[in-house]
């Protein structure tokens, strides 16, 4: 190398440096997540079609009295039905969670696209935290969103049903009691069906950044053999108890003296101190936050497969 | 400045050893032709550089460690590591927010540009466009982010002439600036030949020739002999010979050789021999099986 080139790079690393704007980590993380939204429409898609068939569903109830309960307009129980819808969305997110992570890491090698991901700024960190977001904070939230708007259309459907047959709309309007509901169930969705199954989808998306074919098996059956081994030995389920309860959401958010479980509960018995403060939640954390780790430094090796 | 800096850098696979502590240096501005055999290292020398592998041996990728700062090198390096990477689902539009959306030093009216002059519409997934189309929509990915270096791994494999032509005719004349650096792998040898200005072979892990063009021109020269000149020329002990319709063309190095290109003028037609001569000439006429022999004596002197 001669002396002129030596002097040379000073200036071209300057102007390389200052030139371009920086992005912030926060962007990226958007734009990480968007491009989940792209690639899996079934996110917001799959949450639409079942509310648009519920509401198509209690419409036709109302109107021509075609169902019994529980999607049937029942004035003195107004709740029910809103309970149901809530309740299919959740089921919904969940099952949508599950094949969205268990495809999440995996997918990307198998069509080797990482190649291309990886030929970007984006850390392995950001990416995997992308991902994981999309089960434990936009799906909750667009089951809230989607839940709210048709409970609204519900609302809407059953005055007009009402009036139409000269019934009191008041007593429909006093007896629901539309924010509490609303309140209870976006509590729900973030402690029960994030927080609390957070260990579930981080495990989907580790074996998801593992397995080299097959993702599900690979999910499944290690939790399966181990629920049969105990069954084996001890004759008990507390595994697969433990794991089936983490992935419906059976978290203590709500006080068990109610008869009922679900999140219309009234805003008394939710008990976030008690939630908040048990063992169990912070134990599933701790794993979790151990399999999104794993996943992030496993990324690090992966290629395309 | 060294744009890559590698000393002994090596890497195995189980019991298969994929770079046997290779040294490499890079400087800017440097268009390197990484040449060989299929499993000759390669990828795996590439992919070290990208940080997509991890290895033994120091490695400095413009002041980076690659393997743990892939996300800060990624600022200043592109890659084309394959053709046919784009996710199938991605939409044109999509690719152009996206890396917009990520990447500092892109520029998106020029990658719009540059997509301008192609057939490809915005709102077309990547899985209805031709491979020759999803290579373009790569190349004004990459080619509008203004990086310090780019590495194409076989990035015209599979496609038909019209579009390798235009693959290293656009990226000479709208990409290269001659402060950037271009590490390109093929063994597509004739189609980079006249882009280059260094070559490098590899094989079997090991890199076993490593010169720039203008070294290459002045350095080696071919020989078609004629025909009586055929006995007298052999003893001149040329590196290579070869046969072409009945004529035998005779390769010579000259530094090694100790003949001089006035010598070799007068027994018949000389020629700079094209990298893909070399290369047989190097590695043996069947890459891979005999190349070590082939190698034995210009291993070192090509240092």
């Amino acid at each position: 190398m001669n002396s002129q080139s030596d002097a040379m790079p000073v200036s071209r690393v300057e102007s390389h440096v200052v030139a371009p704007a920086e992005i912030t980590a926060t962007r990226r993380m958007y734009w990480s997540i968007r491009r989940e939204l792209w690639e899996n429409r079934s996110i917001y898609i799959a949450p639409l079609a079942v509310a648009g068939v519920a509401l198509f569903a209690f419409s036709l109830s109302s109107f021509a009295g075609i169902w019994e309960r529980p999607l049937r307009l029942n004035p003195a129980q107004p709740q029910a039905p809103y309970d149901m819808v809530a309740g299919l969305l959740m089921v919904t997110g969940m099952i949508v969670s599950a094949f969205y992570c268990v495809d999440a890491l995996y997918g990307e090698r198998r069509d080797r696209s990482i190649l291309f991901w990886k030929s970007l700024p984006v850390s392995d960190l950001t990416t995997v935290l992308s991902k994981a977001s999309i089960p434990l904070v936009i799906l909750p939230l667009l089951s809230f969103a989607i839940t709210l708007a048709v409970q609204w259309l519900m609302l809407l459907v059953s005055s007009v049903v009402l009036l139409v047959s000269g019934q009191s709309v008041a007593m429909l309007w006093t007896n629901l009691s539309f924010l509490q509901m609303s309140l209870l169930l976006l509590y729900h969705l973030l402690t029960a069906h994030a927080l609390w199954s957070a260990p579930i989808y981080c495990w989907l998306l580790l074996v998801s950044g593992w397995a080299r074919r097959a993702p599900f098996l690979w999910a499944v059956l290690p939790l399966v053999a181990i629920a049969g081994v105990e069954n084996l030995a001890f004759h008990t389920w507390h595994f697969a108890a433990l794991v089936g309860g983490r992935f419906i959401g059976d978290a203590p958010t709500v006080s068990s003296t109610g008869p009922d479980m679900f999140p219309t509960n009234p805003m008394t018995h939710i008990t976030p101190g008690h939630f908040l403060s048990s063992p169990g939640l912070w134990i599933g954390l701790a794993v979790a936050a151990l399999f999104l780790a794993a996943a992030v430094r496993l990324r690090r090796y992966q290629g395309p497969i | 400045m060294e744009c890559i800096e590698a000393r002994g850098l090596r890497k195995a696979f189980g019991t298969t050893i994929a770079l046997e502590g290779i040294n490499l240096r890079v400087e800017d501005g440097r268009i390197l032709g990484l040449i060989g055999p299929n499993g000759a290292g390669k990828t795996t020398a590439l992919n070290a550089i990208l940080g997509l592998t991890p290895y033994q041996g120091e490695l400095t990728v413009l002041g980076h460690d690659p393997w743990n700062e892939r996300d800060q090198l990624m600022r200043n390096v592109s890659f084309i590591a394959d053709v046919a990477v784009l996710p199938r689902w991605i939409r044109v539009s999509q690719a152009l927010d996206y890396v917009a959306g990520v990447h500092p030093r892109f520029d998106r009216a020029k990658a719009e540009g540059f997509l301008a002059k192609t057939t490809i519409s915005r709102a077309s997934r990547v899985r209805e466009l031709s491979k020759g189309m999803v290579t373009q929509l790569h190349l004004a990915l990459v080619m509008a982010i203004d990086a310090r270096l780019l590495v194409l791994d076989e990035p015209t494999l599979g496609l038909d002439i019209l579009y390798r032509k235009h693959f290293y005719d656009s990226l000479l004349n709208d990409y290269f600036d001659r402060t950037r650096t271009i590490v390109v792998a093929t063994h597509q040898v004739e189609e980079v030949q006249n882009v280059l200005t260094d070559v490098m072979f590899i094989n079997r892990g090991r890199i076993v020739f490593d010169c720039s063009m203008e070294e290459l021109e002045s350095r080696y020269l071919e020989v078609m002999v004629h025909p009586e000149q055929v006995p007298p020329a052999r003893a001149l002990k040329p590196m290579h010979e070869r046969q072409v319709l009945g004529r035998s063309i005779l390769l010579f190095d000259l530094k090694l050789d100790a003949v001089d290109r006035q010598q070799l003028a007068g027994l018949g037609d000389v020629r700079t021999p094209s990298i893909a001569d070399l290369f047989v000439a190097m590695l043996g006429d069947r890459p891979g099986n005999q190349a070590g022999q082939a190698l034995g004596n210009y291993e070192g002197a090509a240092r």
